[in-house]
């Protein structure tokens, strides 16, 4: 019963999800970004047969290993919350989820694992061509295992390539390829792997910083910086391409993402970019907290637009126009969007009615509707907003996808600029002498997390209400469980991840004081 | 304890937490669980969905 939803069942779920999901992402991306700098340091021993690659290699290697046997199925905690927490929500996607995770489940089970026992333990026992090989197809099995479920994830802001089944409540994969090869997918996963490897560069030049703070193990660390600042360079250039061509489909397919993530409220012709502001309470609107203005903000005119569309002097659509409409620039208003979801609704509640009655002439009329195109561009895309009461409902929490936005942004700058001059630095060796920028790079380890945290944020908040963008809000999609076993649940993850990742850190900083296994300094 | 040793030692719990006590005790499927037939399942959505 949608109407009797207990709101905190769905605020403890969603809170779960969240924690899971956020704890999960502590582990991936360094697994992600640390196997290409893994495959590059062994790419050079091979070629040079520089013993002192193989030693570095080798230590990098223990700390990828420690990563990845500690976050090794955290992820598949997420899937026993589907099946008990998100009942309908897995039911509505199922079959379109199915797939992705199925062949990320046999992509990450065989491949990853099957060459990660090889590329640890197959020293000396394989020669060094075959071991380069394994380590090359650990970087690129882990590397293509999260794009199936970012694939999964890609559906759920942009659902294409299905047609939805009246009879089971389930959408069925009508061509797999345009799900795989679905714009929002591709971007996501260019922008999220690259995001990883940026995360991976930041911790490798971070570490290696911390020795040469310490006079320990200096050619290892000015070595791997070498190595990292490099692939970290090459890898921003890119994460901001990807981010460039995510945030333009973002626009498309999520207006109000765009609009919440930019603090834009009143669409405007030649919109100016928001580089950096402070969000106030509202004049215009007290009583609402979701919506702010900016006390302060640094704007580069007309940048939004162009950043959107392409060119200038682009309309670029706000909250505003998003929820009342802008007749002007063909934007339907949420009430008009709430109406034809709820006739969709409506017309799935007559075909249920009509089957159960065993009225086949209702029925037949009913389910030609659902697979007639003008019904499914006019009404079933809008079929989400026949549950929504409150136009309010519809917007995200702006100032949380705000600062989360351009914090990323921010810090995705940041690190570029930090591995262009640790590259400088280490070029020109003078880089023991740059204490100061030494030991901000090692504090940039916790920024990078911060960064990549950020990223998730932005792409799960700001696009709430929706759990299915426009066919399925967050509160229909929760099971009818016990809010208290949610609560129990909650706590008992709260404390298992926060175990896991305190054995992480003691694991990992106890690693690197050790230093390469032979204690050769 | 090594430290490959530990690892294996974290792994193992963790299976053992993840899959044994938490999915069993904890996480059954909700659908599942509650119906034999996926028509039921179906059922049980389309209610959900439309009232």
């Amino acid at each position: 019963m949608i109407d009797s939803i207990d709101l905190s069942l769905v605020n403890w779920s969603r809170g779960q999800f969240a924690l899971t999901a956020y704890y999960h992402w502590l582990f991936v991306p360094l697994t992600l970004g640390l196997s290409f700098i893994l495959v590059f340091m062994e790419t050079l021993y091979v070629r040079t047969g520089d013993e002192m690659w193989k030693r570095i290699t080798k230590f990098w290697m223990t700390l990828f290993g420690i990563n990845f046997a500690i976050g090794v199925a955290t992820g598949i905690i997420m899937e026993f919350e589907f099946g008990t927490n998100w009942s309908s929500y897995s039911w509505f996607v199922g079959d379109i989820f199915g797939a992705p995770l199925a062949i990320e489940g046999i992509m990450a089970f065989f491949m990853e694992t099957t060459f990660l026992a090889v590329m640890f333990f197959g020293w000396n026992k394989i020669s060094k061509k075959w071991h380069l090989a394994s380590t090359w197809l650990v970087a690129i099995g882990a590397n293509l295992s999260a794009l199936w479920i970012l694939v999964a994830n890609a559906w759920m802001q942009h659902p294409i390539g299905m047609q939805f089944n009246p009879d089971t409540a389930r959408n069925e994969m009508q061509n797999f390829w345009d799900v795989l090869f679905s714009p929002v997918a591709v971007n996501k996963w260019l922008h999220t792997t690259t995001s990883g490897f940026v995360l991976a560069s930041v911790f490798v030049v971070g570490v290696s910083s911390w020795f040469l703070v310490k006079k320990r193990e200096i050619l290892l660390a000015k070595r791997s910086i070498l190595v990292a600042a490099t692939f970290g360079i090459l890898s921003s250039i890119f994460v901001i391409w990807s981010g460039d061509g995510s945030t333009r489909q973002i626009v498309h397919v999520q207006p109000m993402k765009f609009a919440a993530i930019e603090g834009l409220y009143h669409g405007q012709e030649g919109a100016g970019l928001v580089a950096i502001g402070v969000m106030s309470q509202s004049e215009e609107d007290p009583e609402n907290e979701n919506i702010k203005d900016f006390a302060f903000r640094i704007e580069i005119p007309n940048f939004l637009s162009y950043m959107a569309y392409g060119h200038f002097e682009a309309f670029v659509p706000g909250v505003i126009d998003l929820i009342e409409g802008n007749e002007e620039q063909g934007i339907l208003s949420s009430a008009e969007k709430m109406e034809r979801g709820k006739y969709a609704r409506e017309v799935l509640r007559d075909l249920k009615e009509a089957k159960a009655a065993n009225d086949v002439v209702v029925y037949e009329a009913q389910k030609a509707k659902f697979m007639d195109p003008g019904f499914q561009d006019n009404y079933f895309k809008y079929f989400g907003y026949g549950f929504i009461n409150d136009p309010q409902q519809l917007i995200p929490n702006v100032p949380l996808s705000f600062y989360s936005f351009h914090l990323m942004v921010g810090l995705g700058f940041f690190f570029l600029f930090l591995f262009i001059l640790m590259l400088i630095f280490v070029m020109r060796d003078t880089i023991e002498r740059r204490r100061g920028w030494l030991r901000l790079a090692i504090w940039s380890i916790a920024l990078a997390y911060l960064a990549s945290m950020s990223g998730w944020t932005v792409a799960e908040m700001g696009r709430q209400p929706w759990v299915v963008q426009d066919l399925m809000p967050t509160f229909a999609a929760v099971s009818q469980i016990d809010a208290g076993m949610v609560q129990v649940t909650f706590w008992l993850f709260a404390a298992i991840f926060t175990t896991l990742a305190i054995a992480e850190v003691r694991i990992m900083t106890r690693q690197i004081k050790l230093g390469p296994k032979d204690g050769r300094k | 304890m090594t430290v490959g040793k530990k690892l294996w030692v974290i792994i193992l719990i963790k299976l053992f937490v993840f899959f044994v006590i938490m999915k069993w005790f904890f996480f059954p499927d909700f659908l599942q669980t509650r119906f034999d037939k996926d028509e039921e399942r179906s059922e049980y959505v389309l209610e959900q969905l439309t009232q």
